[in-house]
């Protein structure tokens, strides 16, 4: 095999000739330590390589060994559960025969070679195959049902099926080819990670992907196989909200990426994950969960490919038709370590000293979510929804990660640091945040939820809006002015604001609402808004209004468990009766009743 | 094998290039020898086939091209580490400065570290007591987190990073521990302050000091905060220590790498810093931690100052993304005679909710945590609103809130700088501010913790000062 000698190193980038025939993104294992590294740069003799691994000690005349292969993640059973490092490397596996530290060089197969998994065929010999048909199942968690695919390119007839215990590197079965050659198909699959996986045409998102936090579903949801955006500068709680939907989000497998971001947090999923229970199935929710982290300190080009190795693994899970969700923290790491590398390559920056091409990585990345049929005779549909956090440096949006980003996705969640610094958790901003996919899911929520719930959300949205006019004029001349009717309005919108809006993550009971619930509350309020708006035109003030007993009822009414919903029927009578008893009681009756509080 | 070369072909700023190198290695240690005989050392930042660009710690002034050699020494940058280092001061390259002798090495380490494999991380979960109410109650240290400060010019961040060194405990708990500090381009003054303080409580003996100054080479501080967290990482995770690290003044770390980026004409990302400087900061911070199945740990408190206060410069800005919360101060309060002048609302731990709670520190904690940032935020907003409007516009339940605002920066927030408050007493003295305000505004606080600890007798009956010593 021909070897290439390295001529330059410059921090991750590596400068080698004498790999002639070399292809762009093929991965070469750098000097005697065979450090992963990936050619990124091809010109004349020389190739560029950016290496995945620390660098130092390494000099130019040392070998560079290549392996005629772009860089590819294994597929196949044993992903869930697993934690990943940004080239499929298994952490756990990795701290067993290395030590604390993740020492250069390191070597492990992504998926174990040894372990035996029950193959269960679901075709016979002679059935006809086409690329992507479901040819058996393994159980490959307590929740999972891992499917094994006729592998892209492949198609023909199946001469032998087997069944039993095997490797992912056992043939399962074999399929003749038209050509009259035979294919061997294993339960391992390997795909580039820079190219999408195929499928057979794209749909448009129908279905909302339900994540129990009430200013998401309720306000600005995302669908099933859409795409979404978290920006918010450091401290408005972006990772929490990217854990509480990794957590509670009603797709089927979750592949959470930590790009760049904290050790500790990375530490704060693998030990909570395990001990966390799956509302949907009971079970562990890490049995349906597959990590990748490269943390903030983990060498900068394996972090630039971490979201494709994470997405390509969604991917793969959504082909088998499953509802997956891809989480990503932060896409700014990733975008940052784009940089990087362009810099090495001393390639003209564009704005910021990003590259110019960061537009369009960024949204070939996101156009990879979707709702989509799948390839194989069954048409099975699935769906991919992508969610990105964004760290904006300064949380100043206007800068090119940001805005490059919402170029492309439908949601956007916009934190803001002033709601996290009044601890209103989440601190998605109610007026600047969007949802594109409102209209499309309208359908949805009229037959699953109710039929008022689009008017709740609506009017919702318009007091909120109107809180904030409101607010302007109170700052300058003072609560006085405002009219009766003026001072409700801002009464409701903190009573959406406080009793809809705010959710305690850490609450056990506020820390999942699911969309029933959230209707339900919603109507309290602005039940209360409705009939309070009638009454106050008889001169009903707002004192009285704030001294009812129900009012406190609605303030408690998120901690209602789930169990019990039909306690907001009694509510919801409670405030109709009593907003009533007020314009029948004498006037100044209000006023004991709040002195006796 | 020791190469020797007397080919330097140009010196510019901080860098050397050597040429007609063989077999040089990326990262690999250099002694340069000035014709005057004077070595200092350096680093190979980038190497080809036959040339080699080092960065001088020590800076170039005196290196001239024709006399000076460059001895590649075939080894990346180590230290020496045993027991010893403990109670000794060094510069910020690592030789020793207090006059004592060379450390025996017990092993030498690579400066540079290894990533912690995250799956090896242990959660960090320990409360630790620095003292501090701000801190203990609202912005909660734990072990093995990495906290800064957050901090501007002529503010008293230096006499807070040492109270904390001297107050930080666990609960219930002896345990082996110890002081790392390095100090990066800061004055001799403050320098001095940091030793004769730790001197003056005895500290000294279980803390190792690393110490460039402010005319010290510049480049040279790129290394000093590596030495320091090789020597935490050693005493951590070898010797099983609690080592709480100190990095001051991150800016100038900053800076210097700036100046290095500058002199090899590197695409400049933001403000002319590096397009890497999130990378290098986050190869330091993330050094912190705890590992599984070893006892001791690493926290962190790098403290910078902000320039022009300014929270959204890139190095406060960076350094926010990857540590785990921010101590801010604010010279508003620093004006106000409040010491430690600790922004409350901005500042952020975010690792407070593991270590808190019953059989941490007590049940209530989190409820009350989360009232006094409610009920102080909104103390502060009616002030904003008074200033506007005249105090007679204000409702009177705003009123409270003002005053409890007031008496929250003035009681609670100030402390001495001596003051060793337990977290029982910031907690009570947390309840009894808030009986300033209408029991039924406490909505943040469960019903039956109110009723077990909220105060009768409200602050304002008391006599202040009682609640001061």
């Amino acid at each position: 095999m021909k070897t290439g000698k390295i001529i330059k190193v410059a921090g991750p980038v590596v400068v080698a000739e004498g790999l002639k025939g070399s292809k762009m993104y093929d991965v070469v294992k750098v000097s005697e330590q065979k450090l992963i590294g990936e050619i990124i740069e091809l010109a004349g003799e020389l190739v560029t390589i950016q290496v995945y691994e620390e660098t130092s000690g390494i000099g130019p005349g040392e070998p560079v060994f290549p392996t005629d292969m772009p860089l590819s993640v294994e597929l196949g059973p044993g992903l869930i559960t697993s934690i990943y490092d940004g080239i499929q490397r298994p952490l756990d596996i990795i701290r067993s025969t290395r030590g604390d530290y993740i020492t250069r060089g390191a070597e492990a197969a992504a998926l174990s070679r040894e372990k035996k998994w029950e193959f269960q065929p679901l075709l016979k010999t002679g059935d006809r195959v086409i690329a992507g048909d479901i040819i058996g199942t393994v159980q490959e968690s307590s929740v999972i049902q891992h499917k094994i695919m006729v592998p892209w390119g492949i198609q023909g007839e199946i001469v032998e099926i087997r069944q039993g215990k095997f490797t992912v590197t056992d043939t399962v079965a074999t399929i003749k080819k038209e050509d009259g050659s035979l294919a061997e198909i294993k339960m391992l699959q390997k795909w580039t990670v820079r190219r999408p996986r195929p499928f057979k045409e794209k749909l448009a998102p129908v279905e909302p992907l339900i994540t129990g936090q009430r200013v998401i579903d309720s306000f600005f949801p995302i669908a099933k196989g859409g795409t979404a955006c978290i920006p918010g500068p450091f401290g408005s709680g972006k990772t929490v909200i990217q854990h509480q939907l990794a957590k509670w989000c009603n797709a089927e497998i979750i592949v959470f990426v930590g790009c760049g971001e904290r050790g500790n947090e990375m530490t704060d999923v693998l030990l909570e994950f395990p001990e966390l229970i799956d509302p949907y199935s009971g079970k562990p929710l890490m049995e349906r969960v597959v990590l990748i982290a490269n943390t903030s300190n983990m060498p900068v080009a394996a972090r630039e490919a971490s979201v494709y190795t994470g997405i390509t693994i969604a991917e793969y899970y959504r082909d088998m038709g499953y509802n997956v969700a891809l989480m990503a923290d932060s896409t700014s790491r990733w975008a940052e370590a784009m940089r990087e590398i362009s810099g090495r390559l001393e390639e003209m920056p564009g704005e910021e000293g990003f590259p110019a091409y960061l537009g369009t990585r960024i949204s070939s990345f996101y156009e990879r979510a979707g709702r989509v049929r799948c390839l194989g005779n069954d048409d099975r549909e699935a769906t991919l929804s992508v969610i990105g956090s964004v760290s904006p440096p300064g949380g100043d949006l206007s800068e090119p990660v940001t805005q490059n980003t919402l170029r492309t996705v439908q949601v956007f969640w916009s934190l803001q640091d002033k709601l996290a610094y009044e601890r209103h958790f989440p601190a998605i901003d109610w007026l600047t945040s969007y949802s594109l996919y409102l209209s499309q899911l309208s359908e949805f929520f009229a037959r699953e939820v109710d039929r008022d719930f689009e008017e709740l959300r609506y009017k919702s949205m318009e007091i909120l809006q109107n809180e904030a006019e409101l607010e302007e004029i109170v700052r300058l001349v003072g609560i006085d002015a405002l009219s009766t009717h003026e001072r409700l309005v801002l009464e409701t919108a903190r009573s959406i604001r406080e009793d809809f809006l705010h959710q305690n993550a850490f609450d056990e009971v506020d820390t999942y609402t699911s969309i029933k619930k959230q209707h339900r509350l919603l109507k309290l309020i602005i039940l209360f808004h409705n009939c309070a708006e009638k009454v106050i035109t008889q001169g009903v003030t707002i004192e009285q209004l704030n001294s009812l007993p129900v009012k406190a009822k609605i303030v408690r009414a998120k901690f209602i468990k789930e169990s019990e919903i039909n306690k907001f029927d009694e509510i919801e009578k409670e405030i109709i009766s009593q907003i009533n008893s007020l314009t029948t009681t004498i006037p100044g009756e209000g006023e004991n009743t709040e002195e006796n509080d | 094998m020791i190469k020797e070369y007397l080919t330097i072909s140009e010196v510019a700023g901080p860098l050397l290039i050597v040429e007609k190198t063989t077999e040089v290695k990326y990262q690999e240690l250099v002694e340069i020898e000035l014709s005057s005989g004077e070595t200092r050392r350096g680093q190979v930042l980038e190497v080809t086939k036959d040339k080699a660009v080092v960065q001088v710690f020590e800076g170039t002034t005196g290196i001239d091209v024709l006399g000076t050699k460059a001895r590649f020494l075939g080894k990346v940058m180590e230290i020496p580490v045993s027991l010893d280092i403990l109670g000794r001061v060094f510069d910020g390259s690592g030789r020793p400065i207090d006059k004592g002798p060379q450390i025996m090495a017990e092993e030498k380490l690579d400066i540079n570290g290894n990533p912690i494999n995250p799956y090896a991380r242990d959660y960090p979960n320990d409360f630790i007591q620095t003292g501090i109410s701000s801190i203990d109650l609202l912005n909660t240290l734990v072990r093995g987190q990495k906290l800064p400060i957050f901090s501007g010019a002529g503010l008293p961040h230096a006499k807070l990073a040492s109270q904390i060194a001297r107050q930080a405990r666990v609960l219930g708990k002896e345990e082996k521990f110890a002081v790392v500090f390095s100090a990066m381009g800061i004055t001799f003054e403050e320098a001095n302050f940091f030793i004769s303080d730790f001197q003056r409580t005895g500290a000294i003996e279980r803390s190792v000091m690393f110490i460039n100054l402010a005319n010290n080479p510049a480049v040279e501080r790129i290394i000093t905060p590596r030495l320091a967290l090789t020597c935490a990482e050693y005493l951590a995770f070898k010797k099983e220590m609690h080592v709480l690290v100190i990095l001051t003044d991150m800016t100038n770390y900053c800076e210097a790498l700036r100046e290095v980026s500058a002199a090899r004409k590197e695409v400049p990302g933001r403000r002319g810093y590096p397009g890497y400087l999130y990378t290098d900061l986050a190869t330091l911070y993330e050094r912190a931690g705890r590992i599984k199945g070893k006892g001791g740990s690493i926290t962190l408190i790098p403290i910078l100052t902000m320039p022009e206060d300014d929270k959204t410069h890139p190095i406060p800005d960076l350094t926010g993304y990857i540590t785990e919360g921010q101590i801010i101060l604010a010279r508003e309060l620093h004006l106000k005679g409040i010491y430690p002048p600790i922004n409350v609302l901005p500042s952020l731990s975010r690792l407070k909710d593991k270590g808190i709670g019953a059989n941490k520190t007590r049940e209530d904690h989190a409820n009350v945590m989360n009232q006094l940032f409610a009920s102080y935020a909104r103390g502060k907003e009616a002030k904003e609103l008074a200033i506007i409007l005249g105090e007679a516009a204000l409702t009177e339940v705003d009123k409270k809130y003002v005053k409890f605002a007031d008496k929250f920066e003035e009681i609670f927030v100030q402390q001495g700088e001596d003051e060793n408050r337990t977290i029982e007493e910031s907690l009570n003295l947390g309840w009894r501010l808030l009986t300033i305000l209408p029991t039924d505004e406490l909505k943040r606080i469960k019903d039956e913790f109110i009723e077990k600890y909220l105060p009768q007798e409200s602050l304002e009956s008391e006599d202040l000062n009682a609640v001061k010593s």
